[in-house]
């Protein structure tokens, strides 16, 4: 539980950090880091616009996108303590409850019989088709690498330090941050900030939602985001404190030497949301989007390095060539 | 003496056809009833009697459990037996449940024709229906080589019978009989294959199989059954039938036929392969293989089609390939003496096989509702049925979010036990196993990505948005009859859904019984995964509660506005200019061209056009098998029209056909040639 809470934690200040890096590369100084939940408390406090052709589905849609992220930010590993909702094969879980979350999303956006949005949503179920084996990938590769099938065991298996998992950590790092921003629709595949329908994917799909219903899609988004970035954050935190230089320089009791680690993991969790956030920002400041016909291509990239990466874990760890 | 209530309901069912109209569908359904019960009862003490599966518990390994019930008849002739074992007892119950469903949605169903049909049809419907139930649980019961052919066949006649309901549309004709034609090729397969058992064994049986396999290689016979068996299934390339038939079939039929007629075919595989001796491992390969393909192409076929029934018909096909993905997986445990891979394998599949049972039937009666009320079966032409149909449109949301394997419902947990397994797998076998099997898991993730597609196009563009055609909908023609059958199995649903528990142990312990995987480490079952899934389901559930009563709150006390679709600067959209089933495939189709191979008749707008002019656009779905098929085909029809030559008609001819033929078998036998 404590991974979901610091990231619930984290998500408070993660949109903010987004907006303000984007602001300052733009030149701007950018609004308060708490600017985007104001505005989603206010989304909160309006009433609703509703379009005739819409059904209860469009009213469900918003509950269920939100309640399986929740649901897979319970998943979420921190290092030293027992997961409490970790199970083996819980990875699986974890993709398919963002799956459902997914389709009342795409059937959300089709209720409304815009033809603008049914193009979202075509793009939508695209696009997280074609990313989902990426990730499956990855996590075949990291389970293959550490022998173990739970989220929690993959992390606690997982030695920074190790022979191939620095080389392995890295590809994985580089392609959970792409996966995050396919996800949760920004660059290169999709923009925020455009304002032409025809080109957009997510912003489009929740063009008719207003007041409670468009607060509870925006918090779950900033919710999707932290639960990537504490995935990328347990590649960083050591899962064993003896390794640390800094808990056996300190020797004190067993207590504080957990203490002390616990604190270390906690401080390096929050740096590297931060530093995904910076990132995020920094990225769609700096990078042009593709063209919407491109998109698939760049998204099947992905699969073949997760692909290369398992090949080169086998190559590694069984001596494929003798 | 149960056994005397087969000759009973042989001879009940002839009844069907004299009795009156009023009571025909409830003296059906009585007679159905009455052979569920027959059957059930052996079959349900045969589960119980199964120990809890060793896999759960300890490593121990299965000891000794009820004896199969038997069903004996002595004739002159021989002796007919029925053999109630495990194996079969599982799929007795998984036809029993959906034929009852299919009987209860056939009554609201079927209510429209009574102006257009005569009572002789309806009676032979009927009649056809009970004998399609009987004959399929002969062929699960009867070992014996020679009738369990018999059965097999009766139960293709049966359901061409049943495809059969509307022969005045000449579609359905052409349809029925080329059912019929390659239910015939498969059979012809299943005979040679039993006729090899025969010859090496003595014995055209089931029984014999094994003895035969531990005389011989056994990847050849193997492979004969699985043609045979695959051409019922639907595995590609034998799929073709499949498509067709269960739109032309009326839909209670098609949700009977999709759900458990097709899974005889599954049955018949999980017989043979309970007595593989040897050759596992390449049994396994073509498994995985083949069953990697058909779920892979099935579902994308499905993403291109516009009729209703042929979305469910080709996802069928993706299920089957599910299914013989969990058998594969389980033949290369065996293989390998991995006894978590075998169980873990063969439990999928078998789970599978009652899952899409279930939800294919579930979806199979939601579309029957939509033709009943609207006519049509084409999605380009519905739209906004939420509105007039809504309990149909929660039904088929339901059954699409089941077949999409999402959480918390039943087709998750089948899918959970292969992912389970290929991730376990990952690391078994030598290298090459593990890239074969991190392929099969990245073609599991893309079917599960494409059925999401493929239903959120189906559902999204039938039941949501607004009518696309302006037709005449008549909501009352969904009658609660044809709800309640459906509720039944939503519960069903739900049960494996929230307690998979329940429903895998007694699957795991028949599996054990039948594949004997020895001794498994302890826990190694995800049995403690298995009741956090169910507990995430109950959080889920409680969670979407929670933010919807929260919504209800937040909103209560506040006036909402209601409006027109926000139409982005346009004000006067028309309903024609919404997406469609084809514009939402579009991006898709355009990847897969190469196999989807749709045909595009359009003309571009040329710099000539100057004034605006009707304008047409037509997109044809193929499917390559489809058109392989009829190219060879056509190639046989042109051999055998040349050989028409030799049918003149004439007698003298054929007297010398025989004369020439005697005199051959001389001139053979001279040579010592035969």
């Amino acid at each position: 539980m404590t991974g979901t809470l610091l990231a619930i934690v984290s998500a408070i200040f993660f949109p903010g950090i987004i907006l303000r890096v984007k602001s300052i590369a733009s030149g701007r100084k950018g609004p308060g880091l708490l600017q985007p939940w104001k505005n989603i408390i206010l989304l909160f406090r309006k009433s609703s616009v509703f379009s005739t052709t819409t059904s209860f589905i469009f009213r469900l849609a918003p509950a269920v996108y939100l309640a399986t992220i929740c649901c897979a930010l319970m998943l979420l590993p921190f290092p030293g303590m027992p997961s409490a909702f970790g199970f083996e094969g819980d990875f699986i879980l974890f993709a398919y409850l963002l799956a459902l979350g997914k389709l009342l999303f795409i059937l959300g956006a089709l209720d409304t019989g815009s033809s603008f949005e049914g193009m979202g949503a075509n793009r939508e179920a695209l696009y997280s088709m074609l990313t989902e084996p990426a990730f499956f990938i990855l996590l075949g590769t990291l389970s293959l690498l550490s022998g173990q099938l739970s989220i929690q065991g993959i992390f606690s298996h997982f030695q920074f330090a190790g022979q191939f998992s620095l080389i392995a950590g890295a590809i994985s790092i580089y392609l959970l941050v792409q996966i995050a921003m396919i996800e949760n629709s920004r660059m290169p595949v999709d923009d925020p900030k455009t304002h032409l329908e025809l080109t957009m994917v997510h912003e489009v799909m929740v063009l008719d939602y207003s007041g409670v219903d468009l607060a509870l899609i925006q918090t779950g988004t900033n919710l999707k985001f932290v639960l990537y970035g504490g995935l990328i954050a347990n590649f960083f935190m050591p899962a064993n404190s003896d390794w640390l230089p800094l808990t056996a320089a300190i020797q004190g009791s067993p207590f504080t030497v957990h203490l002390m680690a616990a604190l270390l993991n906690v401080s390096i969790f929050m740096a590297v949301q931060a530093m995904f956030a910076a990132a995020i920002g920094l990225m769609e400041s700096f990078r042009a989007r593709k063209k919407l016909a491109k998109n698939p291509q760049f998204i099947v990239t992905l699969s073949s390095i997760a692909l290369i990466a398992f090949i080169l874990v086998l190559l590694l760890t069984r001596n494929l060539i003798r | 003496m149960a056994q005397y209530f087969i000759p009973a309901a042989v001879l009940l069912s002839f009844l069907i056809l004299v009795v009156p109209g009023k009571v025909r569908y409830y003296y059906t359904l009585s007679l159905i009833l009455f052979i569920i019960l027959v059957t059930s009862i052996p079959a349900i003490l045969q589960f119980l009697s199964l120990p809890v599966a060793a896999s759960l518990k300890t490593g121990s390994a299965i000891t000794a459990s009820l004896q199969a019930t038997n069903w004996i008849f002595k004739g002159d002739l021989g002796e007919l037996r029925f053999t109630i074992d495990k194996l079969s007892s599982f799929f007795i119950l998984v036809t029993n449940f959906t034929v009852l469903t299919g009987m209860l949605y056939s009554r609201g169903y079927l209510k429209a024709y009574e102006k257009t049909k005569n009572p002789a049809q309806f009676s032979l419907h009927y009649f056809s229906y009970a004998w399609l139930h009987l004959s399929m649980l002969a062929v699960l019961t009867l070992r014996d080589g020679l009738s369990f052919l018999i059965a097999w066949e009766l139960m293709a006649v049966s359901s061409f019978m049943l495809i059969l309901f509307e022969a005045e549309k000449r579609s359905t004709l052409k349809t029925a009989v080329n059912y019929l034609v390659q239910m015939h090729i498969g059979f012809v397969f299943l005979l040679i294959a039993f006729l090899i058992t025969e010859a090496g064994t003595g014995l055209m049986s089931f029984d014999a199989l094994p003895s035969w396999f531990s005389n011989h290689g056994n990847t050849g016979l193997f492979l004969l059954f699985f043609a045979g068996f695959g051409i019922k299934a639907g595995f590609m390339p034998f799929h073709t039938w499949l498509p067709e038939a269960h739109p032309a079939a009326p839909s209670h039929v098609s949700g009977v036929m999709s759900g458990v007629m097709i899974k005889m075919g599954i049955y018949g595989i999980f017989r043979v392969l309970t007595s593989i001796q040897s050759d596992w491992y390449s049994i396994g390969l073509v498994l995985l293989i083949v069953s990697a393909g058909t779920g892979l192409l099935g579902i994308l076929f499905s993403t291109a089609q516009k009729d209703i029934k042929r979305i469910l018909a080709y996802s069928t096909i993706e299920n089957i390939g599910i299914i013989g993905l969990g058998m594969g997986l389980g033949s290369i445990g065996i293989a390998l003496h991995n006894p978590v891979l075998t169980v873990l394998g063969f439990t999928g599949s078998l789970l599978h096989v009652l899952n899409h049972s279930l939800f294919k039937s579930l979806l199979f009666y939601g579309s029957g509702s939509v033709f009943r009320a609207t006519h049509t079966r084409n999605i380009e032409e519905l739209g906004g049925l939420v509105h007039s149909l809504p309990r149909t449109a929660g039904l088929f949301l339901f059954g699409s979010a089941a077949i999409c394997a999402l959480p918390p419902l039943n087709g998750f947990i089948s899918e959970f036990l292969l992912y389970a397994g290929f991730f376990k797998g990952l690391g078994a076998g030598n290298e090459y196993l593990s890239i074969l099997f991190l392929l099969i898991i990245l073609s599991l993730t893309l079917i599960g990505g494409l059925a999401i597609f493929s239903f959120s196009r189906a559902f999204g563009i039938s039941f949501l948005g607004n009518p696309r055609k302006d037709i005449h909908i008549q909501p009352d023609t969904v009658t609660r009859d044809m709800i309640f059958p459906q509720l039944l199995i939503v519960f069903v649903i739900l049960g494996i859904g929230l307690m998979p528990l329940v429903f895998i142990t007694p699957i795991a312990g028949l599996v054990e019984s039948q594949f004997h995987p020895g001794a498994l480490p302890e826990g190694i079952f995800p049995a403690a995964a298995l009741s956090k899934i169910s507990l995430f389901g109950l959080i889920l559930v409680s969670l979407v509660t929670a933010i919807l009563l929260l919504r209800l709150r937040l909103l209560k006390n506040r006036e909402a506005t209601y409006g027109p679709t926000w139409g982005c600067g346009y004000t006067d959209g028309t309903a024609r200019q919404q997406y469609t089933g084809t514009s939402f495939a579009g991006n898709l189709s355009e990847l897969a061209q190469p196999v989807l191979q749709n045909r595009e008749e359009f003309r571009a707008i040329a710099s000539e056009d100057i004034f605006p002019h009707k304008r047409s656009m037509h997109i044809q779905t193929g499917d390559i098998f489809s058109k392989g098929l009829g190219k060879l085909t056509d190639l046989s029809w042109l051999v055998l029209k040349k050989l028409a030559r030799l049918q003149t008609g004439n007698i003298r001819h054929y007297v010398l056909y025989a004369f020439i033929f005697i005199l051959l078998i001389f001139v053979l036998l001279y040579l010592k040639l035969i």
